[in-house]
C-alpha cells in the first residue's frame, strides 16, 4: 500500500512524491546516476570531489550563502557520493522547501568551479582521506576491493587515490560535472508535510525549465569471473589485528540479494536501515569467534549495488590470537553453513529483525526519502517499499543453496592486516613511492 | 511557519511519576511510529571508584547484559534479537546510562531485562573474563586512534590528577587487567540503587500502561547504602598555553583537541556560552573556524568546536584533523578565532542567525523517538522543567551580544589554553 507517486517531468528529470504528515519537515534530495565505479584511472575520485565543489557556490548562491541560510531556518543539509551515485538533500521545516527546490535546481547546472575554490577543497579531500588512512581497516579495506575488483571501476575507493587527489585539475573535475548533471539522469525525492499536487506543481515550475542534456556514456567494464581464491596482506604499524572476507555476489535486483542479505544476518547480523541497530550475539560467527575469545566483533555486510560487489565479514581479533587460528574457525562455520544451510528458527528471527529494523528505518522522513532515491537508482522505488515482502518469501532451501553458491573459496578474496611495530615500516609508510 | 512550540513535549503531554524508592519515570506517548525508545541512567560512575580500580564502574556497566537471575548471556541476547529489540548500558563518569529500542509491543520484555540487569546481574566468570579481553583490545587499538589519543592527553592535561575526568571511564590496560569478578560484585552491590534513577520511555505506548510496567519492575528495589551522588569539584583555569604532542608511527594526519573548561549545563551563562560557540565553531558549516581553517584555508576536512556541558563543568574545546605539516598554522588560526570571539562583540546578523539556528532546528532534533527521549531526559537530569522547551524561544531571545562576549570571556582565554596534537612522530 505504498503511497509514492511517481512522474516524469518533459526533461527526464524523475520525482517521487511520499506525503508524510507525522512532522512539519520535508525532506527533498536529488540523486545523480554518476559514483566512483564510474571514474577511469587518473580521475578516480571526481565524483566525491564534485559533490564538494557544489557546496562552494554558484552566482546566485555564492559559497557560504546556503550553510548559513539552511541553518537559520533550523535546517539539515548534506551529501553523499557513493560507488552508483552521488546524492544531496535538505531537510527542512515544510514552510522552508523552497530554498531546497531552488537550491538543487541551480546547483545541478550552475556550480562555478572557481580554480582557488578546487585547490582549495583539494587539501580538503586529501586530509579527508589521511583522516581515513589512520585507520588500519581502511587500508585493509582498500587492499581487499582492489583486489576483488581487478576490472571493474567498483576497485577504488570512493574517495579516490591519493595520486588522482594530486594530480586532477579544475577541467577534469568540472567536465565530470557537465557530463553527468543534468534532469535525464537524476532523481529527486520529496518526503514529507506536503500535498502532493502542489508540491508536484511548484517542481515543474522550478525543474522543467533546465533542458535536458545528452545522456552521458558512462564508464563501466564488467568483472572477469574470479579463477580462485585470492589473498593480500597489510603490513602496517599497529596493535590490533582484523580479517576481511570478501564474496563475489550480485547486485541488488538479483533475488538471490534477498537470500544472502538473510544469510548474512544469521551469520554475522543485519545493520538495518538507520534508524537504530541490533546486537548481532546470537549470530553464528558471534558465537564461533567471539563467545571462544578468538576475536572481540565480528561483523558482515551485503550492500545493495548496481553491478555485482561483494559481501564482506570483517573481524577484530583479540589480542594475542593467531590469524590462521581464527580464520580456521571463520571457515569452519561458513563451511557448516554451506553443508547444512540455517534452521527454521534462524531465519524467523531474521525475518523479524528485518521487519522491526525496517520500521525504526522509516521513522524519519530524511532515511525514507534517501532509500526511496536509493532504490529507484538501481532498480524502482519499490525495491525499498517491497523490501519486508522481499524477504519474507525466501526459504530455507534458498538460503541454504546461496550459501553453496556463493561462499565458496574460490568466490573470495581473503585479507588480513597484520600489525607491526617495526620502526622501518613505519617510516615507510609516511613516504609514498614517486614515480616519474 | 515552524511546528507549533505547544507539540513540542511539556507538562501537558509528559506523565511524570516519582516511584516512592526515588524512580524517576517520565513517558510521551507517539504513536506516529511503531517503535518504543526507552533511555535513563542511574547515578553510578567511575567518579565512585578508586583511581586504582579505574574502569571498574563502566566495566561493570558492560557486564550487567552478560548475565543476570532471571536472564542468563544467551538469553538476554536471544530475547532481545529474536524481536529486533537493543539493549545497551554504559558506564562514564558521573552515571551509567541505558538506552533500548523495540517495536511498540515489545516494551514489556525491554523493561524486564533492563530490571533484571539492573538489579540482579550475575556477573559469570567466564562472561567477565571474555568482556575483559574485549576491552583490552579495544584500549590497545585505541592506543594507536589519533583522534582518542589526542582527546585523552587534552582531559588529562586540563584535568588535574584526582578530578574525575582526568582519568578514563573506561580505565587503563593495567588497572582493567587487575579488575576481579568479586570487585564488579562489591560495587554493583554498593553502588546501584534507585535513588534518582531517571527512566524515560518514549513512543507507540500508553503512558498509563508504561508507567504501571515499571511500576512493577522497580518500584520494590532499594538499597540503603547507595552512595551520595557526587558533586565534583571544577578545576582552576590554566594561566598560560600548556601543549602535548603525541607521537605515533605510521600515522597520515594529525588530530588536534584545544580548548578549556567550559560551562557546566547548570550554569547560568550555559546558553550564552552555547550560542557564541555556535558562532565560534558550529553555525554555517563549524562557524568562524570552519569558515578560516577549512573554507579558506583548505587545511581540515573537519574543524569545530564544543561545549560539552554535563553536571560538571566539561570542556569546551576545538578539534581539527591537519595534514602533519600544518598542525601549527591549524594552531594559529584557530587561537585567532578564539581571541576574536572574546575581544570583539559578535554582529548583530550573527546573533539572529544563531538564535534563529537553535529555535529553528527543535523540530528536526524532535522528529524520532531517540531525539525526544534524549531532550526529555536531559530535562529530567538538568532539572529543566517540564515546560523548558516552551520558554526556551524566550530563553534564546532574551540574549544579548554583550551576554555571549561576556560568556566567552568567561571560559576562553586564547593565552592559556591547553592544547594537545597526536599524530606522526617529527609533525
Amino acid at each position: 500500500m505504498s503511497n509514492v507517486f511517481r512522474h516524469v517531468l518533459s526533461n527526464g528529470l524523475v520525482v517521487l512524491l511520499k506525503p508524510v504528515r507525522t512532522a512539519p519537515i520535508i525532506s527533498w534530495w536529488v540523486l545523480y546516476r554518476i559514483g566512483s565505479r564510474n571514474e577511469p584511472t587518473g580521475i578516480t575520485g571526481a565524483s566525491h570531489w564534485v559533490e564538494h565543489m557544489l557546496f562552494k557556490g554558484t552566482d546566485q548562491f555564492p559559497a557560504g550563502y546556503l550553510d548559513k541560510a539552511i541553518d537559520r531556518v533550523g535546517g539539515s543539509w548534506n551529501a553523499q557520493t557513493f560507488f552508483d551515485y552521488t546524492a544531496y538533500y535538505e531537510t527542512l521545516p515544510a514552510a522552508e522547501i523552497d530554498l531546497a527546490l531552488r537550491l538543487e535546481a541551480d546547483r545541478m547546472i550552475n556550480a562555478r568551479f572557481d580554480v582557488e575554490e578546487v585547490e582549495s577543497e583539494r587539501t580538503v579531500i586529501i586530509s579527508e582521506r589521511q583522516g581515513a588512512e589512520n585507520s588500519p581497516m581502511f587500508w585493509l579495506g582498500e587492499e581487499v576491493q582492489a583486489s576483488v575488483f581487478r576490472v571493474h571501476g567498483y576497485h577504488h575507493e570512493i574517495i579516490g587515490d591519493m595520486t588522482d587527489l594530486r594530480t586532477m585539475t579544475r577541467d577534469d573535475l568540472f567536465g565530470h560535472y557537465r557530463q553527468h548533471y543534468m534532469p535525464n539522469n537524476a532523481i529527486a525525492v520529496a518526503v514529507g508535510d506536503f500535498d502532493p499536487d502542489e508540491m508536484l506543481e511548484r517542481i515543474r515550475a522550478i525543474y522543467e525549465p533546465i533542458p535536458a542534456g545528452a545522456a552521458p556514456a558512462l564508464f563501466v567494464r564488467p568483472e572477469p569471473v574470479q579463477q580462485g581464491e585470492r589473498r593480500v596482506t597489510v603490513e602496517r604499524h599497529g596493535t590490533t589485528s582484523f580479517i576481511q572476507l570478501a564474496y563475489r555476489v550480485p547486485a541488488a535486483t538479483d533475488p538471490d540479494w534477498f537470500k544472502l542479505e538473510l544469510l548474512n544476518s544469521v551469520l554475522a547480523g543485519t545493520d538495518g536501515f538507520g534508524g537504530g541497530g541490533i546486537d548481532n550475539r546470537t549470530t553464528r560467527l558471534y558465537k564461533s569467534l567471539v563467545e571462544t575469545q578468538l576475536a572481540v566483533d565480528v561483523d558482515g555486510g551485503m550492500t545493495p549495488t548496481i553491478d555485482p560487489f561483494m559481501y564482506t565479514i570483517t573481524v577484530v581479533l583479540r589480542d594475542g590470537v593467531e590469524h590462521q587460528t581464527v580464520q580456521n574457525a571463520l571457515d569452519e562455520a561458513i563451511n557448516r553453513v554451506i553443508a547444512e544451510g540455517v534452521t527454521e528458527r534462524e531465519l524467523e528471527r531474521a525475518k523479524k529483525q528485518a521487519r522491526a529494523l525496517f520500521a525504526y528505518g522509516t521513522e524519519r522522513v530524511t532515511m525514507q526519502a534517501f532509500w526511496l532515491a536509493f532504490a529507484e537508482n538501481f532498480n524502482s522505488y519499490s525495491w525499498f517499499e517491497d523490501y519486508v515482502q522481499s524477504l519474507e518469501t525466501v526459504t530455507l532451501d534458498d538460503v541454504k543453496e546461496v550459501a553453496a553458491r556463493y561462499l565458496r573459496a574460490q568466490n573470495r578474496t581473503v585479507g588480513w592486516f597484520v600489525p607491526t611495530t617495526d620502526a622501518a615500516q613505519a617510516d615507510a609508510e609516511q613516504d609514498e613511492e614517486d614515480f616519474e | 511557519m515552524s511546528a507549533p512550540i505547544e507539540s513540542f513535549p511539556n507538562s501537558r503531554n509528559i506523565v511524570r511519576e516519582v516511584l516512592p524508592n526515588g524512580v524517576v519515570v517520565l513517558v510521551y506517548e507517539n504513536f506516529t511510529a511503531q517503535s518504543v525508545v526507552l533511555t535513563g541512567s542511574v547515578t553510578v560512575g567511575s567518579s565512585l571508584e578508586l583511581a586504582a580500580q579505574c574502569g571498574l564502574a563502566a566495566m561493570t556497566a558492560d557486564a550487567l547484559t552478560r548475565g543476570s537471575a532471571s536472564y542468563d548471556f544467551a538469553a538476554i541476547s536471544e530475547a532481545l534479537e529474536s524481536v529486533g529489540a537493543d539493549l545497551d548500558v554504559n558506564g562514564s563518569t558521573f552515571t551509567s546510562s541505558f538506552s533500548g529500542k523495540a517495536l511498540g509491543e515489545d516494551l514489556p520484555l525491554l523493561l524486564d531485562i533492563l530490571s533484571d540487569v539492573l538489579r540482579h546481574p550475575t556477573f559469570p566468570e567466564n562472561e567477565v573474563e571474555r568482556l575483559r579481553g574485549e576491552i583490552l583490545t579495544g584500549l590497545n587499538y585505541r592506543q594507536q586512534d589519533t583522534r582518542y589519543r589526542a582527546a585523552r592527553a587534552f582531559y588529562e592535561t586540563l584535568y588535574p590528577e584526582g578530578l574525575p575526568y582526568h582519568l578514563s571511564a573506561r580505565g587503563t590496560l593495567e588497572t582493567v587487567a587487575r579488575l576481579s569478578v568479586d570487585d564488579l560484585r562489591a560495587f554493583h552491590a554498593r553502588c546501584y540503587g534507585p535513588r534518582e534513577m531517571i527512566l524515560v520511555i518514549t513512543g507507540a505506548v500508553k503512558a498509563d500502561e508504561a508507567i504501571q510496567a515499571v511500576r512493577r519492575r522497580f518500584q520494590d528495589w532499594s538499597n540503603p547504602d547507595q552512595p551520595p551522588r557526587v558533586r565534583p569539584q571544577n578545576p582552576t583555569p590554566t594561566q598560560m598555553t600548556r601543549r602535548v604532542q603525541i607521537a605515533i608511527p605510521g600515522k597520515t594526519q594529525s588530530d588536534i583537541m584545544l580548548g578549556a573548561v567550559g560551562p557546566s549545563r547548570l550554569d547560568a551563562d550555559y546558553h550564552a556560552a552555547q550560542l557564541a560557540n555556535s558562532v565560534l565553531g558550529q553555525f554555517g558549516m563549524m562557524g568562524r573556524i570552519g569558515g578560516k581553517v577549512r573554507e579558506e584555508l583548505g587545511l581540515a576536512y573537519y574543524a569545530y568546536s564544543q561545549i560539552e556541558g554535563g553536571v560538571t563543568a566539561l570542556p569546551w574545546n576545538v578539534s581539527a584533523g591537519v595534514d602533519p605539516e600544518n598542525v601549527d598554522l591549524a594552531i594559529e588560526k584557530i587561537a585567532d578565532e578564539i581571541r576574536r570571539i572574546t575581544r570583539d562583540l559578535v554582529s548583530a546578523d550573527e546573533l539572529a542567525d544563531n538564535k534563529s539556528f537553535f529555535i529553528g532546528r527543535l523540530p528536526l532534533q524532535m522528529e524520532a523517538n531517540e531525539g525526544i527521549a534524549s531532550m526529555i531526559r536531559n530535562i529530567e537530569t538538568f532539572d529543566l522543567g517540564l515546560d523548558y522547551l516552551l520558554g526556551y524561544r524566550d530563553i534564546i531571545g532574551a540574549l544579548t551580544r554583550e551576554d555571549l562576549l561576556k560568556a566567552a570571556q568567561h571560559y576562553l582565554n586564547p593565552e592559556s589554553l591547553v592544547v594537545a596534537v597526536a599524530g606522526p612522530p617529527d609533525a
